[in-house]
């Protein structure tokens, strides 16, 4: 695909009916932005909630309590606090601030022979976004990273890095959809998964409901706000205009800080967590571990790539969609809408980024800048599997996610995307169209 | 509101450390970008690799800073034969993400605790690594103007990297309208025009890469000697982004553009932020609205904004030529 | 530059008309040239060899092959199979901007005039050997000066025969279609190339514009230079062509000067069905 500018060769003429109900949508938009703005400057002076604690059980790796086990808890304004677990292993601490708290299990008080699994994370931080909400939190006691076995490690690793994998072939898969429809590389694609998260911690730690609820909710509205209304408001008009592909990448970077920086001024810096499901712990299966939440949402984000496949093979708008990839100006005089094909496209991938972004922050947390740690992944796993195969974005994701999660065997944890981005230079050199992709001429 | 300390603070800004740095690298960029048409979004390594080349030689190793400018050169030229040896051939979007891929390879190694013995982890370096540069200095104390406001230092730094933008625009001036310019322009139009006059396409590219990727380390070094520390993240993808803000501002592909586009930028940013904190502060703004901790927030994202604006509405920058236009790739 | 050994109309008369034919002075020999696209042929040349000195048209229906056998002869694309050689000098694998310096310099079907250098830069562009185009010393103006104004001085020569002097000043982009197709064909002269390879040097020049290029075409003869064209333009063939190659489908179906192979019957077959809009002007009578 060269870069010339995808001619627009039909206007799309809206009721003016639709007109209204969009700008009730925005309308809607702006008020429930403006509420972020009040809630998260509110000053510390509001009404006293009632307390909330902080809590949890230390248990060795077969369940059995470990007592007396010494925890410091600092926070906000000076706030300290020394717990020890009980009889049952249970220790909580009462705070009655908002705010980021650390909380330190004292090592030498564990007995011998159990040791926590990560000796360097002693220290949990707790982020007490709304009082009210108890926050139950983990220490995970267990034979030690050392004791566990390559295999152990690797069967692991392999698993993280297939759902890691699952993550970015979900933002990955719109991210070339939209490329191959619009020629367009849309640089601020991660901050949809950014405002997929942020919506969903809002719904569900602010508004309360439940993540069950919250989830859904969040990716309708994330695929409305980030798919349709930046379609309809932002790049349809710039394609109308004839503006140039290099261009248009310019104006995702600077809408990409733009956004970064609002979510930051909307939610400040710290990584937020859901209150619900949080600390949940792990169920064993043989050598693996996963969490129930994470088999759930990587359940349903499978089902939702294999939903999203089904749609581009075999209903009408997928296939018009795969031949305005082929060929916008062959597809537009067969009579296919191009705009409408386009606005499904950014839809449909808006959804799925969105829901990527749920999936990292109910398993994790989100941050301002979960966005552009995802995006340079994201890019990889294109451009590893091929720039505009369909295919190719689901490979690419699987090969990056594993890729970066079994190179921790070798390399350290902090290092493992550099590892990502290196087999992608390296892959660009031995086989410049990806691995899916068909031999073009690419120079 | 306070307008005198305002345009003091604007007016230091518009010819201060930051806009010599964003200077030499939006330079940089306008060889790569606005003469050759290469989409370098690495910039901001080529400036990291400049600023650490300073301080790891001379704090880790007491090599003297003079040696050290030269590994700094070394280092940026190496880098650049890198990044082009394997990209140069590839189109113009596999580039792109290979430079940033590479750029934050070099910000990721630059800031993990396994390196963090030479280069400092996450808080970086800082120390006195320009110990020799500023016993140059003859200013024993800086200016004190209604106008213009600089510590003894930082005028030092000013001044000379003023006559170090002077030098480099010139000698830039001189190539660019030379028939190395010429078959640079060229290769931006079509390189397969080019080749069939017999022109080393992937040669010239090369030179053109390294040459802007020189002067974007030079700008790393005046970072790195201005602060006397050097901070990895502040060597990240929006670096990059803003020099490429610069470079549009003031219209790619004029050789003062990048200097004029550089001014412009720091100029309105200083006086955004000004007028924000000093709205904040006296309470002209309220406080529920915008906090005093995120007026720097509202910085980038205007500054975001103001890249959208610049790309729709003025893409050949203060400058450019419309029939020129270097970023609109409509013909 | 090898002087031709024989004049251009007599190889076409002691030269046999069938594809492949051997040729008493060749400049150009290609064998067994194979290009597939997956499952498609689009070029498979058993033997062909290119006269020196002479004007030879390519010719054939749409589709034919004949873009892709120049941009694999000049190194822009890569066969699947197969050897040819210039002046002797195999050119297997020699990318594009080499088999350039060694006298074999072409046009594009769609031109590539580059639009934002003026027309008088486009020209210098050209020339070849400059001293000003090292980066070093670039920087150093007074190396380069002297010889630059020497290429200005070439380039304005040749503008004035092409009859676009007057606009030497203006963006390439500025230029009619038929025009910059004039300049990409003056650009090429300044390579001072030993054979040139135009691909349809006519396509959208106005008629009066097209008898003076044919005239500069028939120059270029006189300096001793080979000239492969291709082109749709039956008359403009038949015109100044000392001999035209056929292709269909990929391969070389005839060879011989232009009367005999416009009533050749294979050409003739080739032709019919297909979607064109040029003259085929002296071979309808037998059909």
């Amino acid at each position: 695909m060269n870069l010339a500018s995808v001619t627009v060769t039909k206007s799309f003429r809206r009721h003016s009916s639709f007109r209204k109900s969009s700008s009730l949508a925005i309308l809607l938009l702006l008020s429930v932005s403006s509420a972020l703005f009040l809630g998260s400057n509110a000053s510390a002076t509001e009404a006293e909630a009632a307390p909330t604690k902080l809590y949890g059980t230390i248990t060795d790796k077969d369940g059995i309590a470990l007592p007396n086990i010494g925890i410091s808890v600092t926070g906000p304004e000076e706030f300290t606090k020394n717990v020890e677990t009980d009889a049952q292993g249970n220790w909580e601490v009462e705070i009655l601030t908002k705010g980021s708290f650390n909380l330190t299990i004292n090592q030498d008080d564990l007995p011998e022979g159990q040791s926590l699994t990560d000796p360097t994370k002693a220290t949990i931080r707790a982020n007490v976004f709304s009082l009210g909400n108890d926050l139950r939190l983990l220490f995970p006691i267990g034979p030690g990273i050392a004791k566990a076995s390559m295999l152990e490690r690797s069967a692991q690793l392999a698993l993280d890095g297939l759902i890691l994998g699952l993550v970015i072939g979900l933002a990955a898969l719109g991210l070339n959809l939209i490329f191959g429809t619009t020629g367009l590389t849309n640089f601020a694609h991660g901050e949809i998964l950014t405002m997929g998260g942020l919506l969903i911690y809002y719904l569900s730690a602010v508004l309360k409901f439940p993540v069950l609820v919250a989830a859904p909710i969040g990716v309708l509205l994330g695929a409305f706000i980030s798919g349709f209304l930046q379609d309809r408001y932002l790049w349809k008009p710039l394609r109308k205009r004839g503006t140039g592909l290099i261009a248009m990448l310019v104006v995702s970077i600077g809408l990409a800080i733009f956004l970064r920086y609002f979510f930051l001024f909307l939610f400040g810096g710290d990584t937020r967590q859901l209150p619900q499901y949080a600390g949940q712990a792990g169920l064993e299966f043989g050598l693996l571990s996963i969490t129930p939440k994470s088999i759930l949402t990587t359940s349903i984000g499978i089902i939702l790539i294999i939903l999203a496949t089904l749609w581009l093979l075999k209903t009408r708008m997928g296939k018009a969609s795969r031949a305005v990839s082929d060929n916008p100006a062959l597809a537009s005089a067969s009579g296919i809408d191009v705009q409408k094909v386009i606005r499904a496209v950014w839809v449909l991938g808006a959804a799925l980024a969105t829901y990527a972004g749920v999936i990292i922050t109910i398993n994790q947390g989100v941050s301002f800048l979960m966005g552009q740690d995802m995006l340079l992944l994201i890019f990889a796993a294109v451009t590893l599997g091929g720039l505009g195969t369909a295919n190719g974005a689901l490979v690419g994701s699987l090969i990056i996610g594993l890729f970066v999660q079994l190179s921790t065997l070798f390399i350290p944890t902090e290092l493992k995307y550099v590892g990502a981005l290196i087999i992608l230079i390296i892959i660009l050199i031995i086989r410049p169209q990806g691995i899916l992709g068909k031999k073009e001429r690419i120079g | 509101m306070d307008f005198l300390f305002i345009t003091q603070q604007t007016l230091s800004a518009t010819i201060g450390v930051n806009t010599i740095i964003f200077a030499l690298a939006a330079i940089g960029l306008n060889m790569h970008f606005g003469y050759t048409g290469l989409l370098n979004f690495g910039q901001a390594g080529f400036l990291a690799i400049g600023a650490y080349s300073v301080a790891v030689p001379v704090v880790s190793f007491g090599i003297p800073l003079w040696i050290a400018f030269l590994i700094g050169i070394f280092n940026s030229i190496i880098f650049a034969l890198l990044l082009g040896i394997p990209t140069l051939r590839l189109r113009a979007d596999y580039l792109a993400i290979v430079t940033i891929a590479a750029a934050e390879i070099v910000r990721q190694i630059a800031r993990s605790a396994t390196f963090n013995e030479w280069l400092g982890g996450s808080d970086g370096i800082t120390g006195k690594f320009g110990k020799e540069f500023f016993d140059l200095n003859p200013f024993k104390s800086g200016l004190d103007t209604p106008i213009l406001r600089f510590n003894a230092n930082d005028l030092w730094v000013v001044i000379v990297g003023w006559s170090l933008v002077a030098v480099i625009t010139f000698v830039m001036w001189i190539m660019v309208n030379s028939p190395w310019g010429r078959l640079m322009r060229a290769i931006r139009e079509d390189e397969d025009a080019v080749r069939s006059l017999g022109k080393n396409v992937y040669l010239y590219k090369m030179q053109s890469l390294i040459i802007g990727g020189v002067i974007g380390s030079i700008g790393g070094f005046v970072y790195a000697l201005s602060r006397q520390s050097v901070q990895p993240d502040n060597y990240g993808t929006a670096l990059t982004f803003f020099a490429y803000t610069v470079l549009i501002l003031g219209g790619a592909a004029r050789v003062f553009s990048p200097v004029v586009g550089a001014m412009i930028f720091w100029f309105l940013i200083v006086f955004i932020e000004q007028i924000l904190r000093q709205g904040v502060s006296n309470n002209l703004i309220p406080d529920w609205l915008i906090g005093v901790n995120q007026v720097g927030q509202i910085r980038f994202m205007l500054m975001g904004l103001g890249l959208m604006a610049l790309m729709i509405f003025r893409p050949q920058g203060i400058f450019g030529d419309k029939k020129e236009l270097a970023l609109d790739a409509k013909a | 530059m090898q002087k031709p050994k024989s004049a251009d109309v007599d190889f076409a008369s002691t030269t046999s008309p069938t594809p492949g034919s051997a040729k008493s002075d060749p400049i150009l020999v290609a064998d067994k040239i194979v290009r597939q696209f997956g499952g498609l042929t689009a070029v498979n040349v058993d033997h062909l060899e290119i006269q020196r000195g002479s004007i030879t048209a390519l010719i054939g229906p749409n589709g034919a092959g004949k873009t892709t056998f120049f941009n694999l002869l000049t190194g822009y694309d890569s066969p699947n199979s197969g050897t040819w050689s210039f002046n002797g000098r195999e050119l297997n694998g020699i990318p594009p901007h080499k088999v350039a310096r060694l006298g074999m310099v072409r046009t594009f079907q769609l031109t590539k005039a580059l639009y934002r250098l003026t027309v008088i830069e486009n020209m210098a562009l050209g020339a070849r050997n400059q001293k000003g185009e090292s980066v070093l010393r670039s920087v150093f103006p007074w190396i380069w000066r002297a010889q630059e104004a020497e290429i200005r001085a070439r380039a304005i020569e040749i503008l004035r025969k092409f009859k676009l002097l007057e606009k030497q000043d203006d963006f390439a982009a500025a230029l009619s279609g038929g025009q910059r197709k004039l300049l990409e064909m003056a650009r090429a002269l300044m390579v001072e190339p030993e054979m040139i390879m135009l691909d349809e040097p006519m396509a959208g020049v106005n008629p009066a514009l097209k008898q003076s290029l044919l005239e500069h075409i028939k120059e270029l003869r006189t300096e001793g230079k080979t000239v492969l064209f291709v082109e749709h333009d039956m008359d403009m063939v038949h015109e100044i062509s000392d001999w035209v190659i056929v292709m269909a489908q990929g391969a070389v179906i005839a060879e011989g000067t232009p009367a005999s192979v416009m009533g050749n019957e294979e050409v003739i077959a080739a032709y019919l069905g297909a979607h064109h809009n040029d003259d085929l002007s002296a071979s309808q009578e037998g059909a």
